[in-house]
């Protein structure tokens, strides 16, 4: 009996596991190996999974022979623009849908529901009509304006699931206290919700720091971001394979660690609509 | 006074956001109502002229959209399926204690946050005809006589890039159905037992339908999400050979992009836009809104 537990352990669950896991992982193991690759060594009629020789020269290549280091200067601001910007007028809209009841509200909420599903293809000829008319094509801020319109709605929704959370008691106690509302936005919802706001923000700086359709379009040169600098190394006639795979892990390693930093708070506001929904 | 106050304080607070979102998402979108009746190219600014519903008959006579539309319900439905069954079947073993759950949890969320740019180059990498892993391991398993140009061939273009896009979108299903799986009470599952129930039924009849609504809602969004996804297929294969792997969605954007066909593109994208809205309205019908949060 005991035996057969074990067998089926194995075949049920680690092995099931194992795999998933190892499909999961194995893209970015194989960048990583080719990224500590030598030339020479990248294009051979047999593939070598281990190199005898690893080396930096590819990452070394990025940031002295490419714009690499400021086009991360470039998606930074982008990124960091658009958290704080959307942050500031989500917390604001989250507040009044998650405490008050007024006429209209479930008229907005969809509405903001509904925005998330227009696909960015929509917004892309009028908004490059429009930053070109305004003079901002080409900046970094027709970008933190474009992302603001699918990350707005977005944290506005995540945000009032946070603030729900938060039992009005305690804002209430503070007012019978002598606070004002104001005041117990300010000392009680707000610190107590700080876990979600800043889960939702960097959830936003995840999103606009890795977002590329827009970027292709509404930026040049001097303004590219991340993403699209990764899309250059794709040349006419051949792809800098090595180039590409060490800018790829330069790219990803900061959105992952951020990530793992709030990755427990960000699943529990994200899954709770689609549990209780 | 305080009346008018407490009265009007959710409008206040409301307006910044609804503000801003008339004026970059509902004016550009009556914006691109009216590019969709004009002849646009932007670099022919000379050219621009009024031609009414000519581009949304003219969508309706291009191959190259059928053809799009075509290859769209095959991403989505392929695409969405193997999504939702490897996302469910990796729910139910991270349902399970283990000994290092809450790292494999982590680990295999990372996905889930790649920038698709790099998700497209590296699969692109993996499955290249020459040097690519892919062709590697499977010639070592002998599944393979000679290695096979995955991406640039159109026989395998459309097959392989629903291969990443399900691998992309995996962690999202297995954390929306694992934490619907949490939800259900223990309770049942004992009561089951005591009824006799064998795993099997007790997935059939407890676990199944208790995670419906999880399900359904999870399902949706992922249809809009994959019908909306641009940056895969526009790196790994151009919507290439020929228009072999194009979706409705990378067609729009290489119209914009490429050949800077304004008028077109966003004929196009409205075009995308009604039929999604359809899948939409179904969402919502389903959806109890009282309860949305």
């Amino acid at each position: 009996m005991k035996r057969t537990n074990a067998v089926n352990n194995l075949l049920l669950f680690y092995i099931p596991l194992s795999l998933l896991v190892l499909f999961a992982v194995f893209p970015y193991i194989w960048t990583f190996l080719t990224s500590i690759k030598p030339d020479t060594e990248l294009y051979t009629s047999e593939v070598k999974y281990f190199t005898q020789h690893p080396t930096f020269k590819n990452y070394m290549d990025l940031f002295q022979k490419s714009n690499f280091m400021k086009n991360m200067m470039n998606s930074f601001f982008v990124a960091m623009a658009t958290a704080v910007i959307s942050l500031f007028v989500s917390v604001l809209a989250a507040y009044a849908f998650a405490r008050f009841e007024f006429k209209g509200k479930m008229y907005f909420m969809v509405s903001f529901l509904l925005i998330n599903m227009f696909p960015a293809v929509l917004l892309l000829t009028p908004l490059f009509v429009i930053m070109r008319k305004i003079g901002l094509l080409y900046t970094p801020y027709s970008l933190v304006i474009a992302y603001s319109t699918f990350t707005i709605p977005f944290s506005v929704w995540l945000l009032t699931g946070y603030i729900r959370d938060l039992p009005v008691a305690l804002e209430e106690a503070a007012m019978v206290d002598g606070c004002n509302r104001m005041q117990a936005f300010f000392r009680i919802t707000l610190p107590l919700t700080a876990p979600g706001i800043v889960a939702t923000g960097i959830y936003i700086f995840i999103t606009a720091w890795n977002e590329f359709v827009f970027a292709l379009m509404f930026t040049n040169e001097a303004t590219r971001t991340l993403p699209v600098a990764l899309q250059t190394f794709i040349g006419q006639y051949d792809i800098q394979w090595g180039l590409l795979t060490a800018g790829g892990v330069i790219t990803t390693i900061p959105v992952v660690v951020l990530f793992m930093l709030v990755q427990k708070k960000l699943v529990e506001g994200l899954t709770a609509g689609a549990v209780k929904g | 006074m305080k009346n008018f106050w407490s009265k009007s304080a959710p409008y206040l607070l409301i307006t910044p956001s609804l503000l801003l979102m008339m004026l970059i998402i509902a004016y550009p979108i009556a914006n691109s109502v009216s590019i969709s009746f004009l002849k646009y190219i932007l670099f022919k600014p000379k050219d621009i002229e009024f031609i009414g519903v000519n581009n949304y008959f003219n969508v309706l006579k291009d191959p190259v959209f059928w053809q799009s539309l075509f290859n769209t319900i095959i991403w989505i439905a392929a695409g969405v399926f193997f999504q939702f069954f490897f996302g469910l079947l990796l729910a139910l073993l991270l349902n399970r204690n283990f000994i290092g759950r809450r790292i494999v949890r982590s680990i295999i969320l990372i996905p889930w946050v790649t920038p698709g740019v790099l998700i497209g180059l590296m699969w692109k990498w993996m499955y290249d005809g020459n040097y690519g892993v892919i062709n590697d391991i499977l010639s070592r398993l002998h599944l393979i006589q000679d290695y096979v140009p995955w991406l640039a061939k159109s026989e395998t273009a459309l097959l392989s890039v629903i291969i990443t896009i399900v691998w992309q979108g995996i962690p999202f299903f297995a954390i929306m159905l694992l934490a619907g799986l949490q939800a259900i009470p223990e309770e049942l599952y004992e009561a089951g037992k005591v009824d006799g129930a064998t795993g099997w039924q007790a997935f059939w009849h407890i676990t199944l339908p208790m995670l419906k609504p999880t399900i359904l809602v999870s399902t949706l969004l992922r249809v809009i999400w994959v019908a909306n996804s641009v940056d895969v297929v526009y790196i790994m294969t151009g919507g290439g050979p020929g228009y072999s792997s194009l979706t409705l969605s990378v067609y729009t954007y290489m119209k914009a992009q490429k050949a800077m066909d304004f008028g077109y593109a966003s004929t196009l994208a409205i075009y995308l836009t009604l039929m999604l809205s359809v899948v939409a309205l179904f969402y919502l019908k389903n959806l109890n809104l009282k309860e949305v949060r």
